[in-house]
Protein backbone atom coordinates (compact mmCIF):
# COMPACT_ATOMS: atom_id res chain seq x y z
CA UNK A 1 0.00 0.00 0.00
CA UNK A 2 1.22 3.40 -0.66
CA UNK A 3 2.68 5.25 2.26
CA UNK A 4 0.03 7.78 3.85
CA UNK A 5 -0.01 11.63 2.65
CA UNK A 6 -0.18 12.35 6.11
CA UNK A 7 1.03 10.47 9.24
CA UNK A 8 0.11 12.13 12.71
CA UNK A 9 2.00 9.90 15.60
CA UNK A 10 1.20 11.04 19.29
CA UNK A 11 0.60 14.75 17.95
CA UNK A 12 0.48 16.95 21.85
CA UNK A 13 -0.35 20.87 21.15
CA UNK A 14 -0.32 23.03 24.00
CA UNK A 15 -1.41 26.89 23.23
CA UNK A 16 -1.44 29.67 26.03
CA UNK A 17 -1.03 26.56 28.67
CA UNK A 18 -3.73 24.62 27.39
CA UNK A 19 -3.52 21.20 25.87
CA UNK A 20 -5.48 21.71 22.37
CA UNK A 21 -4.40 18.36 20.63
CA UNK A 22 -3.83 15.10 23.06
CA UNK A 23 -2.32 12.55 21.89
CA UNK A 24 -3.53 12.43 18.13
CA UNK A 25 -2.69 9.73 16.11
CA UNK A 26 -4.01 9.56 11.99
CA UNK A 27 -2.73 8.35 8.59
CA UNK A 28 -4.55 10.32 5.60
CA UNK A 29 -4.65 8.25 2.12
CA UNK A 30 -3.40 9.72 -0.56
CA UNK A 31 -5.88 11.27 -3.52
CA UNK A 32 -9.01 11.64 -1.39
CA UNK A 33 -10.81 13.98 0.37
CA UNK A 34 -10.68 13.86 3.93
CA UNK A 35 -12.73 15.83 6.01
CA UNK A 36 -12.03 17.66 9.29
CA UNK A 37 -15.49 17.74 10.95
CA UNK A 38 -16.06 19.03 14.68
CA UNK A 39 -17.13 22.14 16.55
CA UNK A 40 -15.37 24.72 16.44
CA UNK A 41 -12.59 25.46 19.59
CA UNK A 42 -12.13 21.57 18.79
CA UNK A 43 -8.81 21.63 17.27
CA UNK A 44 -9.31 21.77 13.82
CA UNK A 45 -7.43 24.97 12.66
CA UNK A 46 -4.80 23.88 14.90
CA UNK A 47 -4.24 20.38 13.13
CA UNK A 48 -4.05 21.90 10.01
CA UNK A 49 -1.47 24.49 10.78
CA UNK A 50 0.89 21.45 12.25
CA UNK A 51 0.15 19.66 8.87
CA UNK A 52 1.60 23.16 7.30
CA UNK A 53 4.25 23.34 9.70
CA UNK A 54 3.29 26.39 11.32
CA UNK A 55 2.37 25.04 14.57
CA UNK A 56 4.93 25.16 17.62
CA UNK A 57 4.38 21.08 18.62
CA UNK A 58 5.00 20.00 22.46
CA UNK A 59 5.46 16.81 21.02
CA UNK A 60 5.18 13.73 18.40
CA UNK A 61 5.47 13.81 14.67
CA UNK A 62 3.77 15.22 11.45
CA UNK A 63 5.08 13.06 8.31
CA UNK A 64 3.89 14.78 4.99
CA UNK A 65 3.99 13.36 1.89
CA UNK A 66 7.17 11.38 3.25
CA UNK A 67 8.81 14.38 4.97
CA UNK A 68 8.43 16.36 7.86
CA UNK A 69 6.29 19.20 7.86
CA UNK A 70 7.00 22.21 7.67
CA UNK A 71 10.29 21.13 5.82
CA UNK A 72 11.54 23.35 2.76
CA UNK A 73 11.27 20.50 0.62
CA UNK A 74 7.34 20.37 1.57
CA UNK A 75 6.86 24.17 0.76
CA UNK A 76 6.25 23.41 -3.04
CA UNK A 77 4.33 19.91 -2.49
CA UNK A 78 1.49 21.91 0.18
CA UNK A 79 -0.86 24.28 -0.70
CA UNK A 80 -2.64 25.90 2.45
CA UNK A 81 -5.98 28.39 2.35
CA UNK A 82 -6.64 29.73 5.73
CA UNK A 83 -10.24 30.17 6.87
CA UNK A 84 -9.87 33.61 6.36
CA UNK A 85 -8.82 34.63 2.94
CA UNK A 86 -5.09 35.83 3.15
CA UNK A 87 -4.62 37.71 0.51
CA UNK A 88 -3.63 41.40 -0.51
CA UNK A 89 -6.93 43.25 0.15
CA UNK A 90 -5.24 46.23 -1.70
CA UNK A 91 -4.06 44.61 -4.87
CA UNK A 92 -6.14 43.09 -7.80
CA UNK A 93 -6.88 39.72 -8.42
CA UNK A 94 -4.42 38.91 -11.02
CA UNK A 95 -1.74 41.31 -8.88
CA UNK A 96 -2.26 38.45 -6.20
CA UNK A 97 -2.25 35.14 -8.24
CA UNK A 98 1.09 36.91 -10.46
CA UNK A 99 2.86 37.48 -6.86
CA UNK A 100 2.07 33.89 -5.44
CA UNK A 101 2.84 32.65 -8.91
CA UNK A 102 6.27 34.00 -8.83
CA UNK A 103 7.10 32.27 -5.05
CA UNK A 104 6.58 29.10 -7.01
CA UNK A 105 8.23 30.24 -10.30
CA UNK A 106 4.83 29.27 -11.89
CA UNK A 107 4.12 30.52 -15.88
CA UNK A 108 1.81 33.23 -16.38
CA UNK A 109 -0.38 30.45 -18.35
CA UNK A 110 -0.75 28.82 -14.45
CA UNK A 111 -2.27 32.11 -13.94
CA UNK A 112 -4.49 32.57 -16.35
CA UNK A 113 -5.59 28.79 -16.22
CA UNK A 114 -6.44 29.13 -12.31
CA UNK A 115 -7.90 32.61 -12.36
CA UNK A 116 -10.11 30.52 -15.24
CA UNK A 117 -10.87 27.55 -12.73
CA UNK A 118 -11.88 29.44 -9.82
CA UNK A 119 -13.74 31.58 -12.59
CA UNK A 120 -12.36 34.48 -11.43
CA UNK A 121 -10.76 35.75 -15.17
CA UNK A 122 -13.78 38.22 -15.85
CA UNK A 123 -12.44 40.17 -11.74
CA UNK A 124 -9.06 40.17 -13.05
CA UNK A 125 -8.31 43.60 -12.16
CA UNK A 126 -10.61 44.43 -9.65
CA UNK A 127 -8.95 44.97 -5.98
CA UNK A 128 -9.66 41.87 -4.22
CA UNK A 129 -11.31 44.49 -1.27
CA UNK A 130 -14.04 45.13 -3.67
CA UNK A 131 -15.39 41.92 -4.49
CA UNK A 132 -17.24 39.62 -2.43
CA UNK A 133 -16.92 37.51 0.10
CA UNK A 134 -17.40 34.28 -1.99
CA UNK A 135 -15.20 36.13 -4.36
CA UNK A 136 -12.71 36.68 -1.64
CA UNK A 137 -12.52 32.96 -0.60
CA UNK A 138 -12.09 31.88 -4.00
CA UNK A 139 -8.83 34.43 -4.59
CA UNK A 140 -7.28 32.77 -1.33
CA UNK A 141 -8.05 29.36 -2.65
CA UNK A 142 -6.55 30.01 -6.48
CA UNK A 143 -3.23 31.50 -4.90
CA UNK A 144 -2.82 28.27 -3.37
CA UNK A 145 -3.77 25.98 -6.34
CA UNK A 146 -1.48 28.18 -8.51
CA UNK A 147 1.89 25.56 -7.66
CA UNK A 148 -0.22 22.85 -8.28
CA UNK A 149 0.31 21.12 -5.06
CA UNK A 150 -0.14 17.29 -4.32
CA UNK A 151 -1.56 18.05 -0.62
CA UNK A 152 -3.74 20.67 -0.50
CA UNK A 153 -4.95 22.06 3.00
CA UNK A 154 -8.21 24.42 3.31
CA UNK A 155 -9.60 25.50 6.67
CA UNK A 156 -13.17 25.70 6.23
CA UNK A 157 -13.06 26.85 2.50
CA UNK A 158 -16.69 26.95 2.03
CA UNK A 159 -18.42 28.80 4.95
CA UNK A 160 -20.60 31.21 4.52
CA UNK A 161 -20.50 30.66 0.42
CA UNK A 162 -23.99 30.65 -0.80
CA UNK A 163 -24.86 26.77 -2.14
CA UNK A 164 -24.30 27.47 -5.57
CA UNK A 165 -20.82 28.30 -4.98
CA UNK A 166 -20.43 25.59 -2.69
CA UNK A 167 -21.60 22.87 -5.16
CA UNK A 168 -18.80 24.33 -7.78
CA UNK A 169 -15.82 24.03 -5.36
CA UNK A 170 -17.37 20.41 -4.02
CA UNK A 171 -16.80 19.62 -7.89
CA UNK A 172 -13.69 21.37 -8.07
CA UNK A 173 -12.01 19.69 -4.68
CA UNK A 174 -13.68 16.57 -6.63
CA UNK A 175 -11.31 16.69 -9.58
CA UNK A 176 -8.98 17.57 -7.82
CA UNK A 177 -8.94 14.63 -5.68
CA UNK A 178 -9.57 12.74 -9.34
CA UNK A 179 -6.31 13.69 -10.68
CA UNK A 180 -4.45 12.55 -7.57
CA UNK A 181 -4.32 15.36 -5.08
CA UNK A 182 -4.52 14.87 -1.55
CA UNK A 183 -7.25 17.28 -0.22
CA UNK A 184 -7.53 17.68 3.51
CA UNK A 185 -10.31 20.32 4.80
CA UNK A 186 -11.73 21.43 7.74
CA UNK A 187 -15.82 22.41 8.42
CA UNK A 188 -17.76 22.73 11.67
CA UNK A 189 -21.01 22.19 8.93
CA UNK A 190 -21.95 18.36 9.33
CA UNK A 191 -24.06 17.95 6.09
CA UNK A 192 -20.81 19.24 3.88
CA UNK A 193 -19.37 15.64 5.37
CA UNK A 194 -21.14 13.83 2.37
CA UNK A 195 -19.18 15.23 -0.13
CA UNK A 196 -15.80 13.95 2.00
CA UNK A 197 -14.32 10.24 1.28
CA UNK A 198 -13.39 9.99 4.42
CA UNK A 199 -14.13 11.48 7.55
CA UNK A 200 -12.34 12.76 10.48
CA UNK A 201 -14.37 14.02 13.78
CA UNK A 202 -13.07 15.37 16.35
CA UNK A 203 -14.11 17.16 19.61
CA UNK A 204 -12.02 18.85 22.48
CA UNK A 205 -8.12 17.90 20.43
CA UNK A 206 -9.20 14.27 20.46
CA UNK A 207 -10.86 12.30 17.92
CA UNK A 208 -13.98 10.62 18.11
CA UNK A 209 -14.13 8.55 14.86
CA UNK A 210 -12.01 7.95 11.55
CA UNK A 211 -14.54 6.12 9.04
CA UNK A 212 -15.67 6.71 5.65
CA UNK A 213 -19.83 8.85 5.73
CA UNK A 214 -21.77 5.84 4.90
CA UNK A 215 -19.80 3.50 7.66
CA UNK A 216 -20.25 5.74 10.28
CA UNK A 217 -24.05 6.56 9.57
CA UNK A 218 -24.58 2.54 9.65
CA UNK A 219 -21.98 2.23 12.53
CA UNK A 220 -24.43 4.54 14.86
CA UNK A 221 -27.92 3.46 12.99
CA UNK A 222 -28.89 7.05 12.00
CA UNK A 223 -29.63 8.67 9.08
CA UNK A 224 -27.70 11.87 8.89
CA UNK A 225 -24.25 12.78 9.82
CA UNK A 226 -25.28 15.65 12.66
CA UNK A 227 -26.83 12.72 14.97
CA UNK A 228 -24.12 9.92 14.09
CA UNK A 229 -21.77 12.75 15.65
CA UNK A 230 -23.80 13.02 18.79
CA UNK A 231 -24.55 9.68 19.24
CA UNK A 232 -20.43 9.00 18.99
CA UNK A 233 -19.98 12.01 21.54
CA UNK A 234 -22.10 10.48 23.63
CA UNK A 235 -20.99 7.13 23.52
CA UNK A 236 -17.36 8.51 24.10
CA UNK A 237 -18.78 10.22 27.12
CA UNK A 238 -20.74 7.23 28.99
CA UNK A 239 -17.70 5.01 28.55
CA UNK A 240 -15.67 7.43 30.11
CA UNK A 241 -18.19 7.52 33.07
CA UNK A 242 -18.65 4.20 33.38
CA UNK B 1 18.14 33.45 -0.94
CA UNK B 2 16.47 34.03 -3.90
CA UNK B 3 16.50 37.08 -6.64
CA UNK B 4 13.44 36.80 -8.09
CA UNK B 5 11.06 36.26 -5.47
CA UNK B 6 12.85 39.37 -3.91
CA UNK B 7 12.52 41.37 -6.48
CA UNK B 8 8.95 40.17 -6.98
CA UNK B 9 7.84 41.23 -3.17
CA UNK B 10 9.39 44.45 -4.04
CA UNK B 11 6.95 45.18 -6.91
CA UNK B 12 4.35 43.48 -4.98
CA UNK B 13 5.31 46.10 -1.87
CA UNK B 14 5.50 49.23 -4.63
CA UNK B 15 2.09 48.31 -6.04
CA UNK B 16 0.49 48.00 -2.75
CA UNK B 17 1.47 51.20 -1.51
CA UNK B 18 0.94 52.98 -5.17
CA UNK B 19 -3.13 52.04 -4.63
CA UNK B 20 -2.89 53.99 -1.44
CA UNK B 21 -2.51 57.30 -2.97
CA UNK B 22 -3.16 59.22 0.43
CA UNK B 23 0.07 57.29 2.03
CA UNK B 24 2.27 57.98 -0.50
CA UNK B 25 1.30 61.97 -0.49
CA UNK B 26 2.05 62.40 2.89
CA UNK B 27 5.05 60.12 2.11
CA UNK B 28 6.94 62.39 -0.64
CA UNK B 29 5.41 65.91 0.52
CA UNK B 30 4.92 66.37 4.80
CA UNK B 31 9.01 66.57 5.21
CA UNK B 32 9.37 69.12 2.34
CA UNK B 33 6.19 70.83 4.03
CA UNK B 34 7.79 70.36 7.92
CA UNK B 35 11.44 71.77 6.73
CA UNK B 36 9.79 75.05 5.39
CA UNK B 37 8.24 75.36 8.54
CA UNK B 38 11.43 75.07 9.97
CA UNK B 39 12.61 77.43 7.68
CA UNK B 40 10.08 79.89 8.65
CA UNK B 41 10.42 79.33 12.43
CA UNK B 42 14.25 80.34 12.70
CA UNK B 43 13.49 83.62 10.30
CA UNK B 44 15.56 86.15 12.18
CA UNK B 45 18.69 83.23 12.65
CA UNK B 46 20.12 81.52 9.30
CA UNK B 47 22.74 80.00 10.79
CA UNK B 48 20.75 78.12 13.15
CA UNK B 49 18.52 76.71 10.49
CA UNK B 50 21.74 75.81 8.45
CA UNK B 51 22.88 73.60 11.45
CA UNK B 52 18.91 72.03 12.65
CA UNK B 53 17.66 71.78 9.45
CA UNK B 54 20.61 69.62 7.94
CA UNK B 55 20.39 67.52 10.54
CA UNK B 56 16.79 66.94 10.45
CA UNK B 57 17.22 65.93 7.05
CA UNK B 58 18.72 62.86 8.16
CA UNK B 59 15.78 62.54 11.21
CA UNK B 60 12.60 63.00 8.93
CA UNK B 61 13.05 60.14 6.54
CA UNK B 62 14.35 58.03 9.55
CA UNK B 63 11.18 58.19 11.73
CA UNK B 64 8.92 57.92 8.59
CA UNK B 65 9.92 54.92 7.59
CA UNK B 66 10.46 53.26 10.84
CA UNK B 67 6.58 53.84 11.01
CA UNK B 68 5.42 52.96 7.96
CA UNK B 69 7.38 49.58 7.42
CA UNK B 70 6.74 48.42 11.27
CA UNK B 71 3.01 49.18 10.25
CA UNK B 72 3.25 47.46 6.98
CA UNK B 73 5.04 44.80 8.16
CA UNK B 74 2.45 43.88 10.91
CA UNK B 75 -0.44 44.07 8.53
CA UNK B 76 1.35 41.31 6.38
CA UNK B 77 1.32 39.50 10.09
CA UNK B 78 -2.40 40.14 11.25
CA UNK B 79 -3.60 39.70 7.56
CA UNK B 80 -2.79 35.84 7.61
CA UNK B 81 -1.03 36.77 4.46
CA UNK B 82 2.62 36.18 6.42
CA UNK B 83 1.40 32.78 7.68
CA UNK B 84 0.71 31.48 4.40
CA UNK B 85 3.84 32.85 3.15
CA UNK B 86 5.67 31.23 5.17
CA UNK B 87 4.55 28.19 4.01
CA UNK B 88 5.89 28.61 0.47
CA UNK B 89 9.37 28.68 -0.71
CA UNK B 90 10.19 32.65 0.37
CA UNK B 91 12.71 32.70 2.69
CA UNK B 92 12.61 35.30 5.25
CA UNK B 93 15.22 37.47 4.00
CA UNK B 94 13.35 37.05 0.79
CA UNK B 95 10.47 39.16 2.51
CA UNK B 96 12.73 41.29 4.69
CA UNK B 97 14.82 42.40 1.81
CA UNK B 98 11.66 43.08 -0.10
CA UNK B 99 10.59 45.13 2.27
CA UNK B 100 13.46 46.80 2.55
CA UNK B 101 14.12 47.91 -0.52
CA UNK B 102 11.06 48.53 -1.84
CA UNK B 103 10.46 51.21 1.24
CA UNK B 104 14.59 52.03 0.40
CA UNK B 105 12.80 53.44 -3.07
CA UNK B 106 9.86 55.31 -1.36
CA UNK B 107 12.84 57.29 0.99
CA UNK B 108 15.17 58.32 -1.58
CA UNK B 109 12.57 59.58 -3.23
CA UNK B 110 11.19 61.56 -0.18
CA UNK B 111 15.13 62.22 0.31
CA UNK B 112 15.70 63.78 -3.37
CA UNK B 113 12.19 65.92 -2.88
CA UNK B 114 13.34 67.19 0.68
CA UNK B 115 16.80 67.49 -0.55
CA UNK B 116 15.44 69.77 -3.07
CA UNK B 117 13.40 71.89 -1.55
CA UNK B 118 15.39 72.41 1.76
CA UNK B 119 18.66 72.90 -0.43
CA UNK B 120 17.33 74.81 -2.93
CA UNK B 121 14.07 76.90 -2.08
CA UNK B 122 14.64 77.58 1.59
CA UNK B 123 18.55 77.62 0.79
CA UNK B 124 19.93 75.85 3.30
CA UNK B 125 24.11 76.09 3.37
CA UNK B 126 26.20 73.04 3.24
CA UNK B 127 29.74 73.12 2.69
CA UNK B 128 30.00 69.86 1.32
CA UNK B 129 28.95 67.46 -1.61
CA UNK B 130 25.12 67.40 -1.78
CA UNK B 131 25.37 64.12 -3.14
CA UNK B 132 26.52 62.98 0.66
CA UNK B 133 23.40 64.37 2.03
CA UNK B 134 21.13 62.72 0.25
CA UNK B 135 23.44 59.61 0.62
CA UNK B 136 23.25 59.73 3.99
CA UNK B 137 19.99 60.52 4.21
CA UNK B 138 18.78 57.20 1.95
CA UNK B 139 20.72 55.12 3.98
CA UNK B 140 19.24 56.37 7.38
CA UNK B 141 15.72 55.91 5.64
CA UNK B 142 16.70 52.61 4.98
CA UNK B 143 17.93 52.34 8.69
CA UNK B 144 14.74 53.25 9.59
CA UNK B 145 13.02 51.01 7.50
CA UNK B 146 15.14 47.72 8.76
CA UNK B 147 14.66 49.07 12.49
CA UNK B 148 11.03 49.46 11.78
CA UNK B 149 10.46 45.89 10.22
CA UNK B 150 12.80 44.36 13.29
CA UNK B 151 10.52 45.89 15.67
CA UNK B 152 7.34 44.95 14.20
CA UNK B 153 7.86 41.18 15.20
CA UNK B 154 7.59 42.59 19.04
CA UNK B 155 4.40 44.13 18.44
CA UNK B 156 1.10 42.35 17.99
CA UNK B 157 -1.61 45.36 17.11
CA UNK B 158 -1.29 48.57 15.18
CA UNK B 159 -1.69 50.12 18.80
CA UNK B 160 1.62 48.68 19.85
CA UNK B 161 3.62 49.56 16.42
CA UNK B 162 2.72 53.12 16.79
CA UNK B 163 3.73 53.26 20.48
CA UNK B 164 7.18 51.79 19.71
CA UNK B 165 7.76 54.98 17.92
CA UNK B 166 8.09 57.09 20.93
CA UNK B 167 9.97 54.07 22.71
CA UNK B 168 12.55 53.69 19.97
CA UNK B 169 13.06 56.85 18.19
CA UNK B 170 12.38 59.90 20.60
CA UNK B 171 15.13 58.74 23.08
CA UNK B 172 17.39 58.36 19.73
CA UNK B 173 16.01 62.10 18.63
CA UNK B 174 16.57 63.45 22.14
CA UNK B 175 19.99 62.03 22.46
CA UNK B 176 21.17 62.06 18.99
CA UNK B 177 23.29 65.81 19.44
CA UNK B 178 20.26 67.87 17.68
CA UNK B 179 19.17 69.62 20.99
CA UNK B 180 22.59 69.79 22.86
CA UNK B 181 26.15 68.42 21.37
CA UNK B 182 26.35 64.86 22.86
CA UNK B 183 29.71 65.84 24.72
CA UNK B 184 28.08 68.39 26.52
CA UNK B 185 25.72 65.80 27.93
CA UNK B 186 25.68 63.83 31.04
CA UNK B 187 28.15 61.21 30.55
CA UNK B 188 26.62 57.77 31.10
CA UNK B 189 23.78 59.71 28.44
CA UNK B 190 26.47 60.45 25.72
CA UNK B 191 27.94 57.20 26.58
CA UNK B 192 24.10 55.73 25.95
CA UNK B 193 23.79 58.18 22.65
CA UNK B 194 26.92 56.05 21.27
CA UNK B 195 25.04 52.96 20.86
CA UNK B 196 22.27 54.39 19.06
CA UNK B 197 22.29 54.09 15.26
CA UNK B 198 20.45 57.64 15.03
CA UNK B 199 23.89 59.23 16.96
CA UNK B 200 26.28 58.30 14.17
CA UNK B 201 23.56 59.55 11.04
CA UNK B 202 23.29 62.90 12.73
CA UNK B 203 27.38 63.28 13.19
CA UNK B 204 27.55 62.42 9.45
CA UNK B 205 25.53 64.86 8.05
CA UNK B 206 26.77 67.69 10.43
CA UNK B 207 30.51 66.56 8.65
CA UNK B 208 29.03 67.82 5.61
CA UNK B 209 27.57 70.87 6.87
CA UNK B 210 31.12 71.63 8.20
CA UNK B 211 33.54 70.41 5.26
CA UNK B 212 33.87 70.93 1.96
CA UNK B 213 35.70 67.64 1.46
CA UNK B 214 34.67 64.24 3.13
CA UNK B 215 36.12 63.26 6.50
CA UNK B 216 37.24 60.18 8.09
CA UNK B 217 34.69 60.51 10.58
CA UNK B 218 31.77 60.71 7.74
CA UNK B 219 33.14 57.52 5.78
CA UNK B 220 33.34 55.56 9.69
CA UNK B 221 29.36 56.39 10.77
CA UNK B 222 28.27 56.09 6.77
CA UNK B 223 29.97 52.39 7.24
CA UNK B 224 28.64 51.99 10.99
CA UNK B 225 25.11 52.88 9.02
CA UNK B 226 25.02 51.14 6.52
CA UNK B 227 26.87 47.73 8.78
CA UNK B 228 23.36 48.52 11.30
CA UNK B 229 21.12 48.08 7.88
CA UNK B 230 22.61 44.41 7.73
CA UNK B 231 22.48 43.87 11.54
CA UNK B 232 18.47 45.03 11.73
CA UNK B 233 17.35 42.59 8.51
CA UNK B 234 19.64 39.59 10.04
CA UNK B 235 17.46 40.25 13.35
CA UNK B 236 14.84 40.82 11.91
CA UNK B 237 14.92 37.37 9.60
CA UNK B 238 15.47 35.41 12.99
CA UNK B 239 12.59 36.95 15.38
CA UNK B 240 10.89 36.22 11.94
CA UNK B 241 9.20 32.52 13.05
CA UNK B 242 7.73 29.83 10.83
CA UNK B 243 6.70 28.20 13.76
CA UNK B 244 3.90 30.00 16.40
CA UNK B 245 2.75 29.18 19.15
Amino acid sequence: MEAAAIAVKNLVVTRGGRRVLHQLNVDIPRGQITGLLGPSGCGKTTLMRCVVGVQRVESGTVTVLGDAAGSAALRRRVGYVTQSPSVYADLSVADNLSYFASLFGASKQRVRKTMSDVELSDSANQLVSQLSGGQRTRVSLACALISEPELLVLDEPTVGLDPVLRAQLWQQFHELADSGVTVLLSSHVMDEATHCHRLLLMRDGSFVADDTPDALLSQTATLDLESAFLALVSDRTDSQEA
Amino acid sequence: MSLRIATMTVWRVLNQLRRDRRTVALLLIMPSVLMTLLRYVFDGSPMVFDHIGVTLLGIFPFIVMFLVTSVAMLRERTSGTLERLLTTPISKLDLLVGYGTAFALVAAVQTLLTCATTLWLLDLHVCGNLSFVIGISVADAVLGAALGLLVSAFAATEFQAVQFMPAIVLPQLLLCGLFAPRDSMASWLDAASSLMPLSYVVEALSEVARHAEATAILWRDLGLVVGLIGVCLVLAAVTLRRKTP
